[in-house]
């Protein structure tokens, strides 16, 4: 008996054995096809070991943050948070008397935006490392990030716009961004009833000319397009450079339930506008003024300050008017992204409600227009036949497909939200070859240079918009997440997600050389055209105009000059205005003054910033350095003295056992 | 061949004026946080560093040990080596005319008790650098100079001080070889002759 059931523990033992055999071995057929970041070797493709860099930058927008993102990859490591359409008590952005006109506009200081695409400049199809572009969606804003600071240098407020999201999309030399109103509104704005919208409502699509060597944005028209809601674009490359390709839906014209209302139509239309011929247009003086109201923000870095200008009126070119301006592509079915390949050759387009993704030929389109192969039109704008632009489609992919970026190998790699997935199929012969599951519902997704006419192909990023369950938990508000997949084999491989700020819409990447020569280590003091710098310990001084007190004051390790000042009284305006004399790398000092309602200032060597403070009370005060500068950084510290207001307390400053000033 | 040992004495003499030409000594300070360190360069008539802002960047770093500020235009050397040179290099260039190698070899010997009384005064500028230290600086260590070493390497705390020459030194390095070279060959020719 004992014999017995010893066999049969054996043998119970042996099979269990083999079932564990068996289910590893499943698990590693399954491996790579379901749940891809479970391959062994993934850790070590995205390990970036202590000291070393990353290969690629990767800019993603911060959405409802306002800001952008600047993360390494394949690490995922975040380097830097920049500052845009928002204000950021940490660095002081939106919040010191120098950075506060960069958020002028014409509605007053605006502190938010909500941020959805960044564009890198481009030159010869190529991304150049020089600037970033971003548009604001809310209160119609364009923002250029220069690169050699990380920090935003211009913001252009966008007129006759109800929302700037198909915007900033840049043609391949820069010469311009684009701006494309999602909101259709009646242009100039008035008081009219919402219901006019059909007879009253129009969508502008403003192009924005960039200055080359200044990187500067001017409006250099609009085209006043019927009331569409323009969604997204890309602008035309290679053969198709001269062409800007804009996203329209709502071709029902509604103002109301437009879940329901807008996606009525089998086709909208993508509107391709022909920017060469605008500027001919332009030239033959076909262009009307319009009255408009808008502002032009620009940051210098000599002065490092920013200056606002109001702008008063805007070049219109109204189609009707100017044939040959703009063509309207039947797409199917509210179209969401447009994407130009790197040939310039396909406009693929990613009909949300569509079960396929439709590709447009710029040389059928051409074509087209040549024999008027027309279906009508819409408010003098020609219809092109559908048949006569179709490129190619590629047959039920996936559920919702947003947006598509290339790998310069002749792939395509569409995101879709429904179904959560990447797609990669061939252009050309639209069969899908791939697909992986993201985590959960990707919105963008982004290849370095993968919007240009030389992407670089070895990742791409899916910017989710739902996490759930993929981290710890943080409360009802959960992260929302980038995943990056390795493309350069023939099988996407997931390697890494991490999360991010705010809600990215889209990104951007860049080799990391294009950027790392040109990073500014610090301004040069004799280079600083700030009107309130103190260049020395001994230009440091006080003066009182009648209740403002400006406070030239200098900081260095470790103490500012002067560290003492009385004669302040209740009901002064004080303007600090702090100098950093470092010059060397990586030596910011930040300045913080009990009371101020406001923030602090963290001021680059060599940089002049200044801080309002309004002093409420009698009392004396302490002032101290906020960035931990050095071995003594606590001592960095001193002390405001308030009198009553109208007390004869002297104005006198010092450092040390030098003599009071005054 | 004869003009040869002139040629030589006259290019050793005219090479002292590379001193204008180049920094002479260079004194680096090596920490982690500065990954690739901190150069002072000094030249005959200036105090430069690797960037513009090196000398205020090592002022600040010897401010918490007490150390006197380095201020080029307090050190009267600064200003009348350079003549010394001049005058110096001037003569040889005149002497190497004449062929006389034993006026040469008292040039030669001139230089060189220059060239050390030199660096003798460059000992004492360190050693007061290095010891002279303010009554009032944040940081005292008991026993602690901060002298950096004449010439090779030497640990001051949390920085590695590498001392030594630089290009313009080398140079009058160059000048005693090669005069003592030209002197030789002078000495041989007329004793030929």
């Amino acid at each position: 008996m004992k014999k017995q059931s010893n066999q049969l523990s054996n043998l119970l033992l042996a099979a269990m054995a083999a079932l564990v055999f068996v289910l590893s071995s499943c698990g590693k057929a399954n491996q790579g096809t379901t749940t891809g970041a479970l391959s062994g070797n993934a850790a070590s493709k995205v390990y970036v070991a202590p000291g070393q860099y990353d290969e690629f930058y990767a800019f993603m927008s911060g959405g409802f943050s306002g800001q952008i993102a600047a993360y390494g990859l394949p690490s995922g490591r975040l380097l830097k948070v920049i500052p845009v359409f928002s204000v950021d008590p940490e660095k002081g952005y939106g919040f010191n008397e120098e950075t506060k006109p960069l958020l002028n506009t014409s509605h007053g200081f605006i502190p938010w935006d909500d941020a959805h695409h960044p564009a890198l400049s481009q030159t010869n199809g190529e991304t150049d490392g020089r600037w970033i572009f971003i548009n604001g969606n809310n209160t119609p804003r364009l923002a250029r990030i220069d690169l050699s600071t990380f920090e935003t240098a211009e913001i252009l407020e966008i007129p006759n716009s109800g929302g700037n999201h198909s915007s900033p999309y840049l043609t391949q030399n820069t010469e311009y961004v684009v701006a494309g109103t999602r909101f259709s509104v009646p242009i100039p704005q008035k008081d009219v009833a919402i219901s006019s919208y059909a007879e009253n409502f129009k969508g502008a699509l403003s192009f924005v000319k960039v200055e080359p060597t200044t990187g500067h944005m001017n409006i250099e028209f609009q085209v006043l397009m019927p009331g569409l809601n323009f969604d997204l674009a890309s602008s035309g490359k290679g053969p198709s450079h001269g062409w800007t390709f804009f996203t329209s839906y709502n071709s029902e014209m509604k103002n109301s339930l437009l879940e329901v209302n807008a996606s009525q139509n089998d086709k909208d239309f993508v509107a391709a506008v022909n920017w060469k011929k605008a500027e001919e247009y332009l030239k033959a003086g076909k262009a009307k003024d319009f009255p408009a109201n808008y502002m032009h923000n620009v940051y210098n870095d000599e002065t490092h300050s920013a200056t606002s200008t109001a702008m008063k009126s805007v070049k219109v070119l109204i189609p009707s008017e100017c044939p040959g301006l703009v063509y309207l592509l039947p797409t199917p079915k509210s179209p969401h992204g447009v994407d130009v390949d790197p040939t310039g050759e396909y406009i693929v387009c990613s009909g949300k409600l569509s079960a396929d993704i439709t590709a447009h030929s710029f040389p059928k389109m051409l074509k087209a227009i040549e024999d008027k192969a027309f279906d009508g039109d819409i408010s003098g704008v020609p219809i092109i036949k559908f048949e006569s632009v179709l490129g190619g489609t590629v047959k039920e992919p996936g559920l919702g497909p947003l947006h598509t970026e290339f790998d310069g190998k002749g792939n395509a790699y569409t995101s879709f939200f429904i179904s959560s997935e990447i797609v990669k199929w061939k252009v050309g012969t639209w069969e899908v070859i791939d697909r992986q599951p993201t985590y959960y519902s990707i919105g963008h997704l982004m290849v370095p240079g993968g919007n240009s006419m030389k992407p670089e192909g070895k990742y791409v990023v899916a910017l989710n918009k739902i996490t759930k369950d993929r981290y710890l938990p943080t409360g009802p508000e959960l992260t929302q997440s980038a995943q990056l997949y390795a493309i350069d084999g023939d099988k996407m491989e997931l390697l890494l997600d991490f999360p991010t700020i705010g809600e990215p819409h889209y990104a951007q990447g860049i080799s990391a050389e294009k950027i790392k020569p040109k990073s500014k280590q610090f301004f040069k003091l004799s280079e600083n055209k700030h009107p309130y710098v103190t260049p020395t310990e001994k230009d440091a001084k006080v003066v009182r105009e009648g209740n403002n007190v400006h406070v030239y004051m200098t900081m260095i390790r470790s103490h500012f000059m002067p560290d003492n000042i009385e004669g302040f009284k209740v009901g002064d305006k004080v303007y600090f205005h702090v100098t950093n004399l470092e010059q060397d790398f990586d030596v910011p000092h930040g300045f913080a003054v009990m009371g101020a309602t406001n923030a602090e200032l963290l001021i680059m060597p060599g940089q002049t910033e200044t801080l309002v403070w309004e002093p409420k009370k009698e009392g004396v005060f302490p002032l101290y350095c906020t960035d931990f500068c050095s071995a003594l950084h606590q001592e960095m510290q001193g002390y405001a003295r308030v009198s009553p207001a109208g007390s004869a307390t002297a104005l006198r400053w010092w450092l040390g056992d030098e003599k009071p000033v005054q | 061949m004869k003009a040869l040992p002139k040629i030589l004495f006259f290019i050793a003499a005219a090479m002292l004026l590379t001193l204008f030409v180049f920094p002479m000594w260079q004194i680096t300070l090596i920490a982690p946080q500065y990954p690739t360190g901190v150069t002072m360069y000094i030249w005959i008539n200036k105090i430069t560093g690797s960037e513009e802002g090196t000398l205020q960047n090592i002022n600040i770093l010897n401010h918490y040990v007490g150390m006197k500020y380095i201020e080029p235009d307090s050190i009267p050397e600064l200003k009348y080596f350079p003549i010394v040179v001049i005058v110096m290099a001037l003569l040889g260039m005149a002497l190497a005319f004449t062929g006389r190698w034993k006026w040469w070899m008292a040039w030669l010997a001139l230089g060189i008790i220059g060239c050390g009384l030199g660096l003798y005064d460059f000992y004492l500028w360190e050693y007061d650098y290095g010891h002279n230290l303010s009554p009032t600086a944040p940081i005292k260590i008991p026993g602690m100079a901060y002298q950096p070493p004449l010439i090779g390497n030497k640990v001051l705390l949390n920085f590695l001080a590498k001392s030594w020459p630089y290009i313009g030194g080398w140079f009058i390095g160059g000048t005693f070889i090669l005069g003592a070279v030209a002197i030789w060959l002078q000495k041989r020719n007329t004793s030929i002759a």
